[in-house]
């Protein structure tokens, strides 16, 4: 298996605390940190990612990096391939036919299109959340124990109950839900359901989690609640998440990256971009001259 | 004014063309069943004279003898219940299997000329499926089969007696061969329809392929799967030619898979046109009512079943 070997931890006190490569290039931001910036770990990293369904390429050499307990955000109009790119980071675009992919997408260092590479196991440390809830039709308690159940972990009934009360807790549905864990999750509102996901992806402790227009479908509050939640998820997680929302881009995430037909434009700490792009398309995307 | 009057004539005559239109749907829509409950009325009155002859002992009754004229049910009942019973335990699970294969693993370009060959199972005339049964499979069971059952599995009770080749075995897998495509048919689609999105969640949780099938896609196809092995059951219990020609068209009532038997449409199939006395016809009138009787309830049965399994789970695709 191929792997690079990263800078796991840059040593305080270096001068140079961005990643190398061409993240920096893209990324003036971080080639200027706040002095007192902790060092940040790469913990994805996708390197000229070209993906093509069949004949047709909808991404062009993607650079995109993702740093420790971060929030990146994916933006970009309709079909700019963003949530087509956050797919290939846990293999999920495995599953569709006709399906390609050339570049290498390194997590935690690890090239996961490396032969023999268990995505199984991959997709156990990059969780995902859809644009619609799509819990299944099972109680709330199994839907967020489905995913210790299909990796063989926490065996005892006891042990599944605290993971399940813990996910709960950490996506604020527990006192909500507590009294009917063995009704039917279907039965929740909209925004329950995405918090129920949230939770079931939790629940087998990933590093990584990708959001794929989790509160698109969602009315305001509940909106916000997923915003408050992914604020609070970055304590422990990276989060990357697209979203088309540029107010939610700029309200929740640190960094921001931009797509536009299948091409990376620019990449930047989120309060800079949104302020001072680089490039004309980015401004004229988020004063919404078009997309 | 006059526009107005006018437009309301129009909007009258609308009324009117639907109200004819209305009524003739439902006279067309009500045939159906005002059939069905015409060829019961019909089985009814003409197995008369055996029902007040018999009277429910006809079905208990292991007794046929035109001669004498006494005759019972039983063991074509019998016959025509097990054979169902071992053709769908034996199609369900090739069915839905392929149906799998076929809407989850096979390649793209397997699919299709695939799907279209297990359909084309259903189209074969069942006297072709009877005419293979006698010169392929029977000989294969009296020859092979068949003894190897006795010699390892001898001490079931289902596999005793001497190796006919034709009896229950022959026909119930003639029968499984001739229900799979129904089963495949609609299993396949069914599966097919679970959402993406179910699957998806599955594959994000780290499931493997077979994880997803097993707790995500069989759970929601479920319901349209044993509509699938209903179809097939129906198919079943009324087969008559391939049946008749594998059975052995002995009225046996025996646990023994290999003894020859007899179905209620294989006798009457048989008999009808030898039937002598108004006895005899009558008593096969009255065993096509009760064929008629079996699959109307065991349809009712299978569809409350249905019902029942999948209430909770229906509104969830």
């Amino acid at each position: 298996m191929l792997e690079l070997r990263l800078p796991k931890k840059t040593p305080p006190g270096a001068e140079q605390a961005d990643p190398p490569g061409t993240a920096a290039e893209l990324d003036p931001s971080l080639a200027a940190p706040a002095e007192d910036a902790p060092p940040a770990r790469e913990v994805v990293r996708a390197h000229g990612i070209n993906f093509f369904y069949g004949q047709h390429q909808v991404l062009f050499n993607v650079e995109v990096t993702a740093y420790e307990r971060e929030i990146l955000a994916l933006i970009g109009p309709s079909g700019c391939g963003k949530s087509t790119f956050l797919r290939t980071l846990n293999r999920m675009n495995d599953t569709i036919p006709g399906a390609r992919l050339e570049g290498e997408v390194l997590i935690t260092g690890q090239n996961i299109y490396a032969p023999g590479t268990d995505v199984i196991g991959l997709r156990r440390r990059v969780g995902m959340i859809f644009q619609r809830s799509n819990p299944f039709p099972f109680s709330i308690a199994e839907n967020v124990a489905y995913g210790l159940k299909v990796n063989g972990l926490a065996k005892k009934k006891g042990e599944q109950a605290d993971v399940v009360e813990r996910c709960l807790r950490a996506t604020g549905l527990w006192d909500e839900v507590k009294d009917r864990l063995n009704k039917p999750a279907l039965a929740l509102s909209g925004g329950q359901q995405q918090r129920l996901c949230i939770a079931r992806a939790l629940a087998i402790e990933p590093e990584i989690l990708l959001m794929d227009e989790p509160a698109s479908a969602l009315d305001p509050i509940a909106t916000g609640r997923i915003e408050e939640l992914a604020l609070e998820l970055k304590e422990k997680y990276t989060i990357v998440i697209v979203t088309h929302n540029l107010q939610q881009a700029a309200r929740i995430s640190d960094r921001t990256s931009f797509f536009l037909m299948g091409r990376l434009v620019e990449s930047g700490r989120t309060q800079a971009m949104f302020t001072n792009p680089q490039r004309k398309e980015t401004e004229d995307y988020i004063t919404g001259r078009f997309g | 004014m006059s526009a107005t009057a006018s437009s309301l004539v129009r909007v009258e005559q609308a009324h009117w063309g639907d109200r004819v239109y209305s009524w003739a749907l439902r006279l067309i829509a009500a045939l159906v069943p005002l059939l069905i409950v015409a060829i019961g009325v019909e089985l009814y009155r003409g197995s008369q004279p055996s029902r007040v002859a018999f009277g429910w002992h006809f079905l208990s009754s292991s007794a046929w003898d035109p001669v004498f004229g006494h005759f019972g049910a039983w063991p074509y009942i019998y016959g025509t219940l097990l054979t169902t019973v071992l053709a769908l335990l034996i199609a369900a699970p090739l069915g839905v299997g392929t149906a799998l294969f076929l809407a989850e693993m096979a390649p793209l370009w397997l699919r299709a000329p695939l799907g279209y060959l297990i359909e084309l199972l259903a189209a074969v005339p069942s006297v072709v499926y009877g005419l293979w049964g006698i010169f392929v499979l029977a000989p294969w069971l009296q020859n092979s089969l068949e003894p190897w059952l006795t010699a390892h599995f001898g001490f079931l009770p289902f596999f005793q007696g001497a190796p006919y080749g034709v009896g229950f075995l022959a026909a119930g897998l003639i029968l499984a061969v001739m229900t799979v495509p129904f089963i495949v048919g609609v299993a396949r689609e069914v599966i097919a329809a679970v959402p993406v999105s179910q699957r998806e969640a599955a594959y994000a949780l780290s499931a493997t392929h077979w994880d997803a099938i097993w707790d995500v896609v069989l759970p929601s196809a479920r319901s349209g799967i044993l509509g699938g092995i209903m179809l097939g059951m129906g198919r079943a219990l009324g087969e008559t030619m391939a049946v008749t020609m594998v059975i052995g068209n002995r009225p046996t009532v025996s646990a023994s898979l290999l003894a020859p038997g007899y179905t209620l449409s294989s006798v009457i199939a048989n008999e009808l046109t030898e039937a002598m006395t108004q006895l005899h016809l009558s008593a096969l009138r009255e065993i096509g009512l009760v064929l008629f009787g079996i699959t109307l309830v065991v349809n009712i049965l299978a569809r409350l079943f249905v019902w029942r399994v999948t209430r909770g789970i229906g509104k969830v695709i």
